[in-house]
């Protein structure tokens, strides 16, 4: 033991490992934790300039204020906070039922049919299809027919990029539930809607609740396609939501390119809103189903 | 006494029990099939609109459309090429800064984290893909973006300037800080999150046994990823990357607010440009006749590359996991 020790230890390399090999290694673990830290920093970056810049504009105006006119004092969002809501809950109750019966249909009905194979291959493409698309596309059928941008065009818009995240995980939840279950069910007498309306989806309910909550998420930022569907507009809306709705993203964006210091303001007060809201969705859904 | 029950059952009344056909099962059957065809319907949808919506600019400029290089709003004359090699060259751009970040995040977060850690920071890289896109262009625009001017395209083009290729690919006539590149940057920063979940999914999808045994014969953790984790998990990982791909090609709002929405082209990469999205989402509300339907021509473009691109993507994707 004392010999080992007493071995000047410059000259004995340790082990046999050559250099090269080493240097490599030392290299891609540096990499590959620089990379990890940039893309933490990166987050973090983003949000302390939300915290910072938009924290200062929070206040009891934003909540209790419409959006003020180009140039002028004042004024908040509220407008835009309950169009956005509107819009955003509206979207995912068009998709829901649409999108709970198609996962349901791929997963309890389409096992191994062309038709399933096809709808879940035509699904992904959907679920990563440019958003902005999705909005040309409802221009092209709900608001250049009726002549005009509505409140409906934009939350349908909303529907159509929330329908493909929902399909998703009900379809993924619902694989979960074990066989046995529904073959108990029939075991019983219980005809195929009823198992799967008793049984299948109430064993996945908190699945299916998470792929809702991920898709609000997901859509409840987006702005390209709100910009001609639902477009904007600085008062207080109608409820039969025709005409332009005044909506958080689109009027972020209109207000961070302005060149009023009040309307720059406001920008990063709701996009301090609109974030916090989406991470703490995302945070929820996550962790309602790692409960489980 | 097997063959006198079998005798037995043969002739018994065979009970067979149809369902009502105007109960609520079949009923409940046909909605989920309708519901599931809903999403057939959709993309068919949108192909058809996008085609049918771009027809009017395809029938007036033929291929002109694709290699016309100007966008005259005057005199109704539209040429896509600014446009698509903005967009093509944005994701060119986003993919070589993002793909090794991507997947060096992928390896950290599956090789080499201590378990305590990994929980959180891949919580955090997941995060970072929910940051709807519209924050990332207006962190870009007010916080890199003067950054990037300063300490990035003044240096860069005072030492470019005057220099064969380099300088005219990397030097900036007005160095603001909006252009190309700063959207290629914001983008990668927007897919690495994207595609970093998906490549640890596939890495941790690996059997341990596979790497074990590699770290048993004495492999460094470079040569357990280069020789043993890529190739296992390869395609797919293109698959992932394509996916990234499809997302850069087709991302608004952040390439809207940083790159300038020039309508010419320029061969620096630091020059303000514009790409299809953006095109369509700061033109489209004043647009007018042939001015729509070529930005509709446009998004029609942007379509069918995604879509080809996304279509790889899936198969690559779902062919590995499979196995």
């Amino acid at each position: 033991m004392s010999d080992a020790n007493a071995a000047p230890q410059g000259k004995i390399k340790w082990g046999r490992v050559r250099q090269s090999r080493r240097i490599s290694d030392k290299l891609l673990r540096v990499f590959a934790t620089t990379s990890t830290m940039l893309a933490v920093f990166v987050l973090f970056w983003i949000l302390g300039m939300l915290i910072w810049k938009g924290g200062q504009g929070i206040s009891v105006d934003l909540f209790t204020k419409i959006t003020p006119g180009p140039g002028s004092q004042g004024g908040g969002l509220l407008n835009a906070i309950v169009g956005s809501i509107v819009l955003t809950f509206l979207g995912i109750a068009i998709a829901t039922p649409i999108g709970v019966m198609a996962g349901t249909y791929l997963a309890e009905y389409g096992k191994g049919s062309k038709l399933a194979d096809l709808v879940r291959f035509i699904n992904d493409i959907l679920l990563s299809a440019p958003s902005i698309l999705i909005g040309l596309f409802v221009y092209v059928i709900l608001v250049m027919p009726f002549q005009g941008y509505s409140g409906w065009a934009g939350s349908v818009a909303l529907a159509i990029i929330a329908l493909p995240v929902i399909v998703r995980t009900t379809e993924d939840m619902l694989r979960l539930v074990p066989n046995s279950l529904r073959e108990a069910g029939a075991a019983l007498g219980a005809p195929p809607s009823i198992v799967i309306r008793q049984i299948s989806w109430r064993a996945a309910k908190a699945g299916i609740v998470t792929g809702i909550l991920l898709a609000l998420a997901r859509i409840a930022g987006e702005t390209a396609p709100l910009l001609f569907t639902a477009l904007n507009n600085s008062f207080w809306f109608n409820w039969n939501l025709t005409g332009g709705i005044s909506n958080l993203p689109v009027t972020i964006y209109a207000f961070a390119s302005a060149p009023y210091d009040n309307w720059q303001q406001l920008a990063w007060a709701g996009a301090l809103l609109i974030t916090g809201a989406i991470l703490a969705l995302s945070i929820g859904a996550r962790s309602l189903l790692n409960r489980k | 006494m097997v063959a006198v029950y079998e005798r037995s059952y043969q002739n018994a009344t065979k009970v067979t029990r149809k369902a009502n056909p105007f109960g609520f099962d079949p009923i409940f059957a046909a909605l989920s099939k309708a519901a599931a065809i809903t999403v057939l319907v959709l993309l068919a949808g949108i192909m058809a609109s996008m085609i049918y919506g771009g027809w009017p600019a395809f029938r007036e400029f033929g291929l002109g459309f694709l290699t016309g290089t100007q966008w005259d709003t005057m005199n109704d004359k539209y040429g896509g090429l600014p446009a698509i090699v903005g967009t093509l060259s944005t994701a060119l751009i986003a993919m070589v800064i993002g793909v090794p970040l991507s997947i060096g995040t992928a390896i950290y977060l599956t090789q080499l984290a201590p378990a305590w850690f990994k929980r959180p920071v891949g919580t955090a890289v997941e995060l970072l893909a929910a940051v709807p896109s519209i924050i990332y262009g207006m962190w870009g625009l007010f916080v890199f973006v003067p950054l990037f001017a300063a300490y990035f395209q003044v240096p860069v083009s005072q030492v470019v300037e005057g220099m064969p290729i380099v300088g005219t690919i990397l030097y900036a006539r007005s160095p603001s800080g909006l252009g190309i590149l700063s959207a290629g940057i914001i983008l990668a920063f927007m897919i690495v999150p994207f595609i970093a979940s998906l490549t640890r999914d596939m890495l941790d999808q690996i059997p341990t046994v596979l790497r074990e045994s590699a770290y048993g014969v004495g492999c460094t953790t470079w040569e357990v990823v280069r020789h043993v984790l890529l190739p296992q998990a390869g395609v797919s990982i293109v698959g992932a990357i394509m996916l990234g791909l499809g997302r850069a090609l087709g991302e608004t709002m952040a390439v809207t607010f940083v790159i300038g929405n020039a309508n010419r082209l320029s061969p620096s990469i630091m020059d303000p440009g514009s790409t299809i999205a953006s095109r369509i989402a700061s033109e489209f509300n004043e647009a007018l006749g042939m001015q729509m339907n070529a930005l509709i021509g446009l998004g029609c473009v942007l379509f069918f590359v995604t879509f080809v691109v996304l279509v790889i993507a899936r198969i690559l994707v779902s062919r590995v996991k499979q196995y």
